[in-house]
């Protein structure tokens, strides 16, 4: 896998189409996944963004970063409009109106656009089975607005409308598995993958363009503004993220579950969590509590890949 | 031209719909909607109408996915009523701000709570600021005329914006009525196909919907207006051109007995009709009283308004919403700002009436008109408005 990458990294087109200048914070590895979305799926491609940090730091009227076709109308709908796309696209074309290009369609969104007010229109669009990729860049809180926390945000994390007080230790709830919901919707393709990994996120959404109906990819996306974390930490995080099993990265095919990056031992999850400021205030008992079910969480999914 | 035929408005409407070979028609299920939607369900399911039925899981998609689909080019179409339309109103709102050309049949049902199902027009007061073109209908013939008016204008390069067409619900929805269909040469004739100004496609990419900082959000919000504006002569000449082809001339404004007399109803959709019965009734007892009828809400047609009224000395404004805690109905306030600084300035009494499908007949009218002229003769006093009809 590691030979793999240093050869393949060539390979990746040096063509921009979400393009340098954006506004987006320093380290942001949200920015760095839009870019490598970008990259993989190239410019046959229509995207709708959900309203958001990536929605805000490309299209500050009347400058664009989107080299591609581009559009943004609402917070939760990016599904349904890139499924009015396709539709639209699918009828122009049969009704001759339009040549077949192949064209790609692409809803991409937060986990507050995506796991909370977006879920709707998402398996909406899902169920009624449109061609078309959603990309969901999970920073694990409402970042654009302030921090605020969101049903992707894992347990234990302070945010600023889940913080840890005396009484609370932040979040506590446990992560919203958006995978697995995906899965549940009978979809022919489901992936998880992390900017820290652009080759592995890279080849995912090109399967996922390539597949017809509906393919969902959900990328951790580390937000260091968010997770109070040193700028210069951001792939190193989420490299541990993965490392410790905390987010697994696998994919779904048919039917069939793969662990596309198969860790040989997990390391410990107190080495994720200990540098990020946001899980600064967990006691060892918390710590052990998030250990446990990171490890059965793990557990399962190992099992299913095994079928 | 084309046959004359018996059928229920919404079937009608469908099929003016199909005959306008519409590419997407996104819609949610909601009462008195619901036989727009259906039949069109089936004219695609038939193989009569090819295009993307897509049966959505919320009004609030259904208006988005038909941002989507209008932005690639497709010509597409949605229906709702009430709550549909309350919930799409967030989208309701970018559509016209994206400048995508939407036709949406508004099916006028009372808004929630309580309950109803019955026709008012709370639904559309609502989203009176939404930036789409509004038209009001009165009968059946006018829908499906109206259906090629809206696709033509909102579609035209000079305009691109999304437009409303409104009718009653069940007293229009779901009532059988002989309506003149067009053929197909006249529709080929009317209504071009749609060149969209911008496209979402690979070949020429676009940013659409980009997020307005403080220093351009006025000046998009002034173009916004100026666009609305802008549209009237292309709506104007879209019923010109209409008139000449089938023979039925359509006004922004239009009266019915207006010229010289003293008193005018202004009406808004299938009341029309009833007044017009008052009016012959009252005309005959000798009362100097005619009708007005706003067919264009938005863009506000102010000379043609100005005009019809000019001389007139009382207008009865029917109302079928409410501003709660305001100054009345929606529509009697903004005649009123209309006319304020007019010299001669007429009176206006405003009646709210036929609230959630409650009956309106010409005696009600008739007794309205009465209680006008008590009021016009000072023996009662002169109310900012009357909730007509109320159980005591």
């Amino acid at each position: 896998m590691e030979q793999f990458n240093v050869y393949a990294a060539r390979l990746v087109t040096k063509k921009e189409y979400f393009t340098p200048g954006h506004r987006a914070c320093q380290g942001c590895a949200e920015a760095l996944a839009v870019r490598m979305v970008a990259k993989a799926l190239g410019k046959n491609v229509v995207v709708a963004s959900a309203t958001g940090c990536m929605e805000i730091v490309s299209s500050p009227l009347p400058f664009t970063n989107w080299a591609v076709p581009w559009i943004h109308v609402a917070f939760e709908n990016a599904a349904a409009v890139a499924s009015g796309a396709e539709a639209g696209t699918k009828a122009l074309v049969r009704k001759g109106k339009l040549p077949d290009k192949g064209t790609v369609f692409l809803g991409m969104g937060g986990d507050g656009a995506t796991t909370d007010i977006g879920l709707q229109a998402l398996s909406g669009a899902w169920e009624r089975g449109h061609d078309f990729v959603y990309v969901c860049y999970d920073n694990e809180a409402y970042m654009n607005t302030g921090i605020q926390r969101s049903s992707s945000t894992p347990f234990g994390a302070s945010t600023t409308t889940s913080p840890a007080g005396k009484v609370t230790p932040g979040q506590v709830t446990w992560k919203k598995n958006m995978a697995a919901i995906a899965i549940a919707h009978n979809i022919p393709y489901v992936a998880t993958a992390c900017s820290s990994y652009p080759l592995d996120l890279i080849q995912k959404v090109k399967k996922a363009a390539s597949i017809k109906g509906p393919a969902y990819v959900h990328v951790l996306s580390v937000c260091p503004t968010g997770w109070r974390l040193p700028t210069e930490k951001a792939i190193w995080i989420g490299r541990l993220a993965v490392e410790t099993g905390v987010f697994p990265l696998y994919e779904y095919e048919n039917g069939k579950y793969r662990m596309t990056y198969d860790v040989p031992e997990l390391r410990p999850v107190i080495d994720y969590l200990k540098p990020q400021g946001r899980f600064r205030h967990l006691t060892p008992e918390l710590i052990q509590s998030i250990q446990e079910r990171v490890t059965e969480e793990y557990n399962k999914l190992k099992a299913k890949t095994a079928l | 031209m084309g046959e004359r035929v018996g059928i229920e408005v919404s079937l009608a409407a469908a099929e003016a719909v199909k005959m306008a070979n519409v590419d997407v028609i996104a819609a949610y299920p909601i009462t008195p909607q619901t036989h727009i939607v259906e039949h069109l369900s089936e004219l695609v399911a038939d193989g009569e109408l090819d295009a993307e039925f897509i049966p959505v899981e919320s009004e609030h998609s259904a208006m988005s996915v038909c941002c989507g689909s209008s932005a690639v080019g497709a010509r597409t179409f949605t229906c709702t009523s009430s709550q549909g339309l309350a919930l799409m109103n967030e989208i309701v709102f970018i559509a016209a701000s994206l400048r995508l050309p939407i036709v949406m049949i508004l099916a006028n049902r009372s808004m929630s709570g309580p309950l109803s199902i019955w026709n008012d027009h709370t639904d559309v007061m609502s989203i009176r600021d939404c930036g789409w073109i509004q038209v009001f209908t009165e009968n059946g013939q006018e829908v499906f005329d109206h259906v090629m008016f809206a696709f033509r204008v909102a579609e035209s390069a000079s305009v691109s914006l999304p437009i409303i067409i409104n009718l009653d619900g069940f007293v229009l929805t779901h009532v059988i009525e002989p309506i003149e269909f067009w053929d197909d040469e006249t529709v080929k004739k009317y209504l071009p196909d749609f060149k969209p100004v911008n496209q979402l496609h690979p070949d020429n990419p676009v940013t659409m919907g980009a997020f307005g900082l403080p220093s351009i959000f006025t000046e998009a919000k002034k173009a916004q207006n100026e666009a609305l504006i802008q549209a009237k002569p292309e709506i104007l000449k879209a019923w010109k051109e209409m008139g000449d082809l089938v023979g039925r001339h359509y006004q922004p404004v239009e009266t019915y007995h207006a010229e010289g007399s003293e008193t005018v109803f202004l009406t808004m959709g299938s009341f029309g009709e009833t007044v017009s019965v008052a009016v012959d009734e009252l005309r005959n007892q000798g009362k100097s009283v005619g009708q007005i009828k706003l067919r264009l809400w938005r863009p506000f047609p102010f000379d043609e308004f100005r005009e019809a009224v000019r001389g007139i000395k009382r207008i009865i404004v029917l109302d079928r919403a409410v501003s709660f805690g305001g100054p009345g109905g929606p529509v009697a306030s903004e005649i009123r700002s209309v006319l304020y600084q007019e010299e001669n300035m007429p009176t206006i009494t405003n009646f709210l009436c036929g609230f959630a499908g409650r009956d309106v007949t010409a005696q009600d009218y008739i007794a309205m008109y009465e209680q006008a002229e008590q009021m016009a003769q000072g023996r009662v006093r002169q109310e900012d408005y009357i909730i007509y009809g109320v159980r005591e």
